[in-house]
C-alpha cells in the first residue's frame, strides 16, 4: 500500500472513530434541506430554484471546516513534524486527505441528494447525477481550501472562525442572493474572483437548463483549477524544516 | 575516527526564538552504539535532534547522517524519530497507529504486532491511544519509530514518566537494537540514565560540555557519579 493510500485509510479510520462527527456530517445537510422544503412549502418553484444549488454547496462548507480542523490538529500535536521526517511526499499527504474527505463528501452528497430528490420531490431540469457530481467537486475544493488555510490558524478557535471569514462572503457573493450581473461593479468583479461563484453558476444551470454549452464546462474547469491551486498552495505551507 | 560515525555535527549553529539554541557545536555519534544526549531542559537537546532528523532550520554548520547531509530524501527510510511529547494519533488504537507508520515506511505487516510486543503493549494493542496512560502513550510513539527497523533512531526523552521496571526493559531493548547494528541517540534530562549508554554527550546552554564514554567522562571530572561529574564540568566550563 502506498503512503498516500495509507494516509487516506488512516484519515477515514479516524473519522470512523468519531461517530458523532459522521452523524453530524451526514444528517445536518439532510435536516437543512428538509427545513428549506417546508420553508417554501407553498412555493415549490422557489424550493426547486434554490434547493439544488444549496444541495451542492453544503458539502463545500462541511468539508472545509472538517479538513481545516483535522489538518490543524496534525500540525499542533506534532504528528505533522514526524510525518515530515518519513518517506511521505507532501502530495501523498495532501492527496491522502483529499481522497479521504472526497469519499466522505461523496457519501454525504449522495445521501442528501437522495433525500431531496426522492423524499422531498426536488425537481431539476438537468440530470440529478450531475448535481451529485458537482457537489462532490465542491466538497473536494472545500477540503483542499481547508487544508491550505489551516496553515494560518494556530488554534481550533481560529480555524472555526475561518468558516465565516472565508466561506460566508463567498456564499453571499456567489449569485444565490443577488445575480452576479446585477451586483455593483466592484462586487461583481470580486464575485468572479471567487470559486464558489462558478460552483453556484454550474449548479444553477443544471437545475434550470436541459442543454449545456461551454459555460458549464468553464465553471467545472474553474472549480478543478481552483482545487489544483489550493493543493499547490497547501503543499507550499507544509515545510520539512521549521525554525 | 570519522569513518565510524553514524552522525557527524560540525560547527552547528542554530538560532531559535532570537537566541543561540546551539552555539557552533561539533560532535560525533559512533555507529552501533547507544549514545545518551544528556543535559537540563532548555540545553538544546531537542534542537540538536531536530537538526539531525532534518526538521530544523539551521544558520550555519553541517550535519551528516549515515554519510548523507541531514534531511536528504534518501535518509527518510533509514532514520526514525520520536518527539518529546508523543506524536501519535490519539483517536486510533495502538495497532492502527503502528500499522499506519509501518505502511508509510514500507515495513511488512507482520512487523506490526512484533513491534507492539517489543515495547510491552501486547495487551493494549486494540485500545484507543487517547485512553492509555502517559507511559503507554510514549511507548506507542516508540513502537511507531521502531517498526521500520531504522539504522538510526533518534529518541527524544523516550523514558520520561515510565516506571523503573519498564525503563530498565526499554534500555535493554535499546542495547539489543544497538548490538544488532542500529545506532541510537537517546536524550534525557535525568543523569541516572547515563548508566545505560555506551557514549555520552553532555549539553548545557547550547554548548557541548563533554563527550566520551561514560567511564571517560567520570574519570575526566574525577567524580564517582555522573550528577557530580556534570556539576564539576559545568564549574570547569564557567572558569574557562
Amino acid at each position: 500500500m502506498s503512503a498516500g493510500t495509507a494516509t487516506a485509510a488512516r484519515v477515514l479510520l479516524q473519522l470512523r472513530r468519531d461517530p458523532r462527527t459522521v452523524a453530524l456530517l451526514l444528517l445536518v445537510p439532510c435536516v437543512l434541506i428538509v427545513l428549506l422544503k417546508y420553508l417554501f412549502v407553498d412555493r415549490p418553484e422557489v424550493f426547486d430554484r434554490i434547493g439544488a444549488p444549496l444541495l451542492g454547496l453544503f458539502p463545500f462548507i462541511a468539508m472545509f471546516v472538517v479538513t481545516s480542523i483535522t489538518m490543524l490538529r496534525e500540525r499542533t500535536t506534532g504528528t505533522l513534524e514526524r510525518l515530515m521526517t518519513l518517506p511521505l511526499s507532501r502530495l501523498d499527504l495532501l492527496g491522502g486527505y483529499g481522497a479521504a474527505f472526497g469519499l466522505a463528501a461523496a457519501v454525504q452528497a449522495t445521501l442528501v441528494s437522495a433525500v431531496a430528490f426522492f423524499l422531498l420531490d426536488l425537481d431539476v431540469a438537468g440530470p440529478a447525477w450531475l448535481i451529485v457530481v458537482l457537489a462532490i467537486l465542491n466538497a473536494v475544493l472545500g477540503s483542499t481550501l481547508g487544508l491550505f488555510l489551516s496553515a494560518f490558524a494556530r488554534t481550533e478557535f481560529q480555524a472555526v472562525q475561518f468558516m465565516p471569514a472565508f466561506v460566508l462572503p463567498q456564499l453571499l457573493l456567489c449569485g444565490l442572493f443577488v445575480p452576479v450581473d446585477q451586483m455593483a461593479r466592484p462586487l461583481e468583479l470580486l464575485a468572479y474572483a471567487l470559486p464558489l461563484t462558478y460552483a453556484y453558476d454550474a449548479l444553477q444551470r443544471v437545475a434550470t437548463e436541459t442543454s449545456y454549452d461551454w459555460r458549464l464546462a468553464l465553471d467545472v474547469a474553474v472549480l478543478v483549477g481552483a482545487t489544483a491551486l489550493a493543493i499547490v498552495l497547501g503543499a507550499a505551507t507544509l515545510r520539512r524544516r521549521t525554525p | 575516527m570519522p569513518g565510524d560515525h553514524a552522525v557527524e555535527v560540525d560547527r552547528l549553529h542554530v538560532v531559535r526564538g532570537g537566541r543561540d539554541a546551539l552555539d557552533r557545536i561539533t560532535l560525533g555519534v559512533r555507529g552501533g552504539t547507544v549514545t545518551g544526549l544528556l543535559g537540563p531542559s532548555g540545553s538544546g537537546k531537542s534542537t540538536l535532534m531536530r537538526a539531525i532528523v532534518g526538521t530544523q532550520v539551521v544558520v550555519s554548520g553541517s550535519v551528516t547522517v549515515l554519510g548523507e547531509p541531514a534531511g536528504t530524501a534518501g535518509l527518510r527510510r533509514r532514520i526514525a524519530y520520536t518527539t518529546q511529547s508523543p506524536a501519535v494519533y490519539d483517536d486510533l488504537t495502538v495497532r492502527e497507529n503502528v500499522r499506519y507508520f509501518a505502511r508509510v515506511v514500507g515495513a511488512p505487516n507482520a512487523r506490526v504486532d512484533e513491534t507492539i510486543e517489543l515495547v510491552g503493549l501486547g495487551e493494549e494493542a486494540g485500545r484507543v491511544v487517547g485512553r492509555l496512560s502517559g507511559g503507554q502513550h510514549a511507548r506507542v510513539s516508540l513502537a511507531t519509530a521502531l517498526v521500520g527497523r531504522p539504522e538510526l533512531l533518534v529518541l527524544d526523552e523516550p523514558t520520561v514518566g515510565l516506571d523503573p521496571v519498564l525503563r530498565r526493559d526499554l534500555w535493554g531493548t535499546f542495547a539489543r537494537l544497538a548490538a544488532e547494528g542500529a545506532t541510537l541517540l537517546v536524550s534525557s534530562h535525568v543523569m541516572d540514565e547515563a548508566e545505560h549508554c555506551d557514549d555520552l554527550l553532555l549539553l548545557r546552554g547550547g554548548r557541548l560540555l563533554a563527550q566520551g564514554t561514560t567511564g571517560e567522562i567520570r574519570e575526566r571530572a574525577g567524580a564517582a557519579d555522573l550528577d557530580e561529574a556534570f556539576l564539576r564540568l559545568v564549574t570547569e566550563a564557567a572558569r574557562r
